[in-house]
């Protein structure tokens, strides 16, 4: 087992390099440096020394890969390659354009993103989760037929319209919730509901529709005819046997996702102005402060391979045949 | 006028052409039309491929581009605009001209918000101006207003009644003297859906489009059916224009990613090997960086370079149709993991079967086997995961959009419309119709989408095969 994640870890090392080395050519070799200071400070009016200490500002004046000038190690490291892109490994993400530290403020932004993304995941699973269930209890009858037809009605509709449309309702209308804002400690309750509900509704179409085609696969399986055989309710059958196998390819698409839980939602947080780290991202996006987007890319993929890792051993937990070796 | 031929029109037709060619090729094959039989028999699949033909005429129209001539000055050779037009606008020309000044509701005439005007006595008031175009034909608006909307709207409806009938019709007469019956009894096999396709499905679905057509453009020519945004466009012929980047964003995303995920799937799941892993490791990276984060970084880089080149485009629509083309080429770099992980997995499966082996055994080369013998076999999982694929990507546009890395600000897209319409939520009194308008164009396009990718996944998909199960009443 300890083998297996060491294994797992050392395998996660190439593809953050190529992460890395792919986000270094898009933001230094697809563009030099001089295009985007040209790019902020504004295409007309700007002269080279803007350009120069625009560079110099953001630690971009130095040569790419090898550096002539320096003297040993220096020749390698003082390079934009080693401060830009190795430093991420060691979760050093430099300055943003407003001058704050990138790790600093991750780790502020962290727990209101969680905050929002926490309640919104177990909730939403819970709530996908029954309403598959219900659906398989009662499959080839209307309410399936109608339960899908809805799943299918609400996929289809944008999740920007979930968003706008909630907030107008409950919100403008209602006068139930703020508009938006957040606050700390147990105030924040009053911020987060709105945004949880409403996460949670613009999931629910695709899920359950994906959960329900697991379940009657599951149901179609010998197993559950010999569980019915025994003489064990419908429900006992869908409780203890069905949701139980279903749970493995379930937990495929779910545990991968829990670290990533951490970036937070961007258009949530931007709709509801929750000062977490996808509103932060989206604010790098607009302002096209390049070294925070860099820094949420390297952060977004590592959260994945910690995802697929994960992935890997709940399996070992919910499915006995599984051995990792 | 001078015909443009945008790059995103190039791909377009490029895309008809091949479906054209993959229709024939098709049609000749009893094994492969079986398939596209059971799409047809399905009831979803006719009504929804109904409403997407309409979409896909509109976005098909609105492809055909040009710039038209100037007024040449005298004795000066005449030049050519530097706006680009497309058939499309030639169409709702009256809609494109007819703008307003700001807001006005749907089939108002009157602005939506006070203005002050001198009144011929000298004196000012704050009144609702009337509009310059929308019922603009109206002497006394309160008097006239109710009668003529009603008016129109029954004209609309009339037409398109004789309309559906037309059809209705035709395929009658085209169904009886197929199946050599009467009219009537043709009629009654349609109406009772007891034909091999779902004909009555489709002419319901042509009905009901109609039926909303008909009217609404009736009233366009008096009214803004939809009313009228900030600047004072028609929110209708702004919805009509938003199809084309819809359906140029689900398709040529698609389009761009296909040849990567066949080609490094298929390779990777027969080569197998040191090739495998590599393919394996491309994707995984790819995959590991979250999807929207990639597509920031990579559009902010396409902006940057267009706005550097600013020499490399004569118009601004090529600019704006650059960009859309980036945006797909992005879409597709990112999203062809799944399906390229998926036809790996398959290939893995099909390499072991009898048939490849004999194939080997006869001596025949990777690359004829690959085209000759698995191509064909995983067929079905690409189209499946092309047809899911779209509505997703209809989707994904109008958040990009609002995230402010979508498509080209000028370019008329659902997201473009949702960003600059969801701030007048918070006016007072609201101003619901853009945001409104453009979401039920979107839902409409997307579960059309929707309906149409469930058919075809459950008349393609050999899993299913065995299983499709009969349900009660008319959900067969």
């Amino acid at each position: 087992m300890l083998a297996y994640v060491v294994r797992r870890l050392l395998y996660a090392i190439p593809i953050l390099i190529g992460v890395n080395l792919l986000t270094f050519l898009l933001f230094f070799v697809v563009n030099t440096p001089d295009d985007m200071a040209r790019m902020q400070l504004g295409i007309k009016r700007v002269t080279p020394e803007a350009i120069a200490h625009w560079k110099a500002e953001r630690g971009y004046d130095k040569p790419l890969l090898y550096n002539r000038n320096a003297e040993g190690a220096a020749r390698v490291t003082n390079t934009i390659f080693f401060e830009k892109s190795v430093k991420l490994f060691a979760f050093e993400f430099g300055r943003a354009d407003d001058g704050r530290d990138i790790g600093n403020e991750i780790r502020t932004r962290m727990g209101p993103s969680l905050a929002i993304a926490v309640p919104t995941f177990v909730l939403g699973l819970f709530v996908t989760v029954s309403f598959a269930l219900l659906l398989a209890f009662f499959r080839a009858t209307y309410l399936d037929f109608w339960g899908v037809v809805l799943c299918v009605a609400m996929m289809s509709i944008s999740s920007l319209f979930y968003i706008i449309g909630g907030q107008y309702l409950v919100s403008k209308v209602w006068h139930l919730v703020p508009i938006s804002g957040y606050a700390g400690g147990l105030d924040a309750m009053r911020f987060l509901l709105l945004p949880v509900l409403i996460g949670v509704a613009a999931g629910i179409g695709s899920s359950t529709r994906w959960y329900r085609t697991i379940f009657l696969e599951e149901i179609g399986k010998d197993y559950v005819r010999t569980a019915r055989a025994k003489g064990l309710s419908e429900l006992a059958v869908l409780f203890r046997h069905v949701l139980k196998n279903a749970l493995i390819p379930i937990l495929t698409g779910v545990v991968v996702v829990i670290p990533l839980l951490f970036m937070g939602s961007l258009l949530t947080e931007s709709f509801f102005g929750i000062p977490g780290l996808g509103s932060y991202t989206i604010d790098a996006i607009n302002a096209q402060d390049f070294a925070v987007v860099r820094a949420m890319v390297f952060i977004g993929s590592v959260l994945y391979i910690a995802g697929l890792l994960l992935t890997d051993l709940s399996y070992t937990l919910v499915d006995p045949r599984v051995r990792l070796q | 006028m001078t015909p443009v031929l945008l790059w995103t029109d190039a791909l377009v037709f490029l895309l008809v052409a091949c479906g054209i060619a993959s229709g024939i090729y098709i049609s000749r094959r009893e094994y492969l039309l079986a398939s596209w039989h059971r799409v047809g028999e399905s009831r979803a699949g006719m009504a929804s491929l109904t409403l997407l033909v309409a979409f896909v005429v509109v976005g098909l129209i609105d492809s055909l581009h040009y710039r038209p001539r100037l007024e040449a000055a005298s004795g000066q050779p005449g030049g050519y605009s530097g706006e680009v037009r497309s058939l499309l606008d030639v169409l709702l020309q009256p809609l494109r001209d007819g703008t307003e000044k700001t807001y006005s509701a749907p089939l108002a005439a009157h602005l939506y918000a006070r203005e002050t005007v001198e009144l011929p006595d000298g004196s000012q008031a704050r009144v609702f101006p009337r509009l310059k175009h929308g019922g603009a034909h109206l002497a006394d608006v309160e008097a006239e207003w109710g009668r003529d909307v009603t008016l129109r709207t029954l004209r609309g409806a009339a037409l398109a009644v004789l309309a559906g009938l037309t059809f209705v019709a035709l395929a009658v007469l085209f169904a009886a003297r197929r199946w050599g019956t009467g009219w009537q009894a043709a009629w009654r096999r349609i109406r009772r859906g007891e034909t091999r396709f779902a004909w009555h499905a489709a002419l319901a679905a042509l009905g009901m489009l109609l039926l909303l057509a008909g009217p609404a453009l009736s009233l366009a020519g008096g009214y803004h059916v939809l009313g009228t945004d900030k600047v004072g466009q028609d929110v209708l012929y702004l919805t009509l224009k938003s199809i084309r980047t819809g359906l140029v964003i689900g398709t040529l995303t698609t389009l761009v990613m296909l040849p990567f995920a066949v080609a490094l799937g298929l390779v990777a799941g027969y080569v197998g090997g040191w090739v495998d892993d590599l393919i394996q490791y491309l994707y995984t990276t790819l995959n590991s960086i979250p999807g929207v984060l990639l597509i920031a970084a990579a559009v902010l880089m396409v902006q940057v370079a267009i706005d550097m080149h600013p020499d490399w485009f004569a118009t601004a629509a090529q600019r704006a149709d650059a960009r859309l083309l980036a945006l797909c080429l992005i879409l597709g770099v990112t999203s062809w993991t799944g399906l390229c992980r998926l036809l790996r997995a398959e290939t893995l499966k099909l390499r072991e079967l009898e048939y490849v082996q004999a194939a080997q055994a006869f001596g025949a080369s990777a690359a004829r086997i690959l085209g000759r013998h698995i191509l064909p076999n995983v067929m079905h999982i690409v189209l499946i995961s092309v047809v899911m694929d779209f509505s997703g990507l209809v989707l994904a546009e109008a958040v990009l959009s609002y995230i402010g890395i979508g498509v080209d600000p000028s370019t008329i897209s659902f997201g473009t419309m949702i960003n600059t319409a969801r701030l007048e939520l918070a006016r007072e009194p609201v101003v619901w119709w853009s945001l409104l308008a453009a979401f039920v164009f979107m839902f409409v396009l997307v579960l059309a989408a929707n309906l149409f990718a469930d058919a075809v996944r459950d008349a393609f998909d050999p899993r299913l095969a065995g299983s499709r199960r009969s349900l009660p009443g008319k959900m067969a």
